[in-house]
């Protein structure tokens, strides 16, 4: 659905760049970019350099760079435009078992209440498409420091040990993958999108929801070798609370 | 950075990092940070990693490190400038943010899980 988005913008000096987000690379993405049948560069990431690079540490994010290279909004949340939102053409079918278990129900119905922006963000995306440097959504540098994600040297060292955790999962190493994937979740706590890789290769099951089960599984709970899972974090979290309210 | 050795050549350090090792120190943007050394042609990560207060993430079964990013004013970007990202397509051809260069950009992250 941004594919459609970027269509309308293209004419206007505007790319979108998108990036998937995951150790598993083209197993994990290619389905995805290949039923959305990109015409912008689509691109995989599977050390998460966008956390290192940008701060991301949700999905969706985004973040805007104007003409001469300088980002003009930080990473923050970017929901799906609404009048697209409903529009599954471009995702493939993820077929669900004809009996749906009940932690997938559960999951599911927290999902339903994350919030979703009113359509402000879109607003303030034409806003800077057409104004560009003079929209009132672009930050002067100082600004997109500070509204850059806080940082210090201890969760400097949680990205080192994603980055760890990452490639070891791609060599195959997956028991030291799981230790470097903890240590990157302790001291990078606000990242959901740390936990929620760690999570999802842990697959339960077989078939396409193996990766969005995201917990322990029944058969044998002791396993899981994390402290939280999807449906124990997002509750905890509070599932209006997932997405950090966009502001201006 | 994913090291499989701590002696490294100078020119992979700054590739990978976008640290410009200078006479006067490791630079990036507008930031010199003065280190000794700095102009070796083989740099030893541990001692850079220390003046330069980077974390050094270790996995010795793996004979595996990683190096991670400043914490340089206490946020994940130290200036407004965007990094170069260099990251492949489906096809495993890479593509560099830099050649959009004369463009918006709305970089877009989403995940498959």
């Amino acid at each position: 659905m941004w594919q459609a988005l970027r269509n309308e913008y293209k004419d206007q000096n505007f790319e979108l760049i998108t990036v998937g987000l995951d150790s598993l690379g083209i197993e994990g993405c290619g389905a995805f970019i290949d039923a959305a049948k990109p015409e912008h560069p689509s691109l995989i990431d599977q050390h998460h350099v966008l956390a290192e690079l940008f701060g991301v540490i949700n999905i969706p994010s985004s973040i805007w760079i104007d003409e001469q290279g300088m980002i003009v909004r930080p990473a923050e949340p970017a929901p799906a435009p609404a009048h697209l939102r409903e529009d599954k053409s471009n995702t493939p079918n993820i077929a669900m078992p004809a009996e749906v278990p009940q932690r997938v129900i559960d999951m599911m119905t927290e999902a339903a209440k994350f919030p979703e922006s009113k359509g402000e963000y879109h607003d303030a995306l034409r806003d800077w498409v057409e104004k560009g440097a003079d929209s009132a959504f672009a930050m002067n540098a100082e600004k997109v420091v500070a509204r850059s994600r806080p940082r210090n040297l201890q969760s400097a060292l949680g990205h080192a040990h994603f980055e760890l955790a990452s490639q070891l999962e791609i060599d195959g190493n997956h028991p030291l993958a799981v230790k470097h994937f903890r240590a990157a979740h302790e001291l990078v706590p606000d990242s959901w999108t740390f936990r929620r890789q760690a999570w999802s290769l842990e697959q339960v099951g077989e078939g396409p929801i193996s990766r969005f089960w995201q917990g322990p599984n029944p058969a044998n709970p002791e396993d899981w070798p994390y402290t939280g899972d999807w449906l124990e974090d997002v509750k905890r979290a509070g599932a209006e609370n997932y997405n950090e309210q966009w502001q201006p | 950075m994913l090291l499989k050795s701590l002696n490294i050549p100078r020119a992979e350090f700054e590739s990978a990092t976008g640290w410009a090792l200078k006479p006067e120190g490791a630079c990036k943007n507008d930031i010199c940070i003065p280190i000794p050394h700095a102009n070796a042609d083989i740099v030893h990560i541990p001692d850079l990693a220390a003046a330069m207060n980077l974390p050094l993430a270790a996995e010795p079964e793996a004979n595996l490190w990683a190096l991670g990013p400043d914490s340089i004013g206490g946020r994940a970007l130290s200036g407004a400038k965007a990094p170069e990202l260099t990251l492949p397509d489906r096809d495993g051809k890479a593509f560099s943010l830099s050649s959009l260069l004369g463009k918006k950009v709305l970089i877009y992250a989403w995940a498959p899980y």
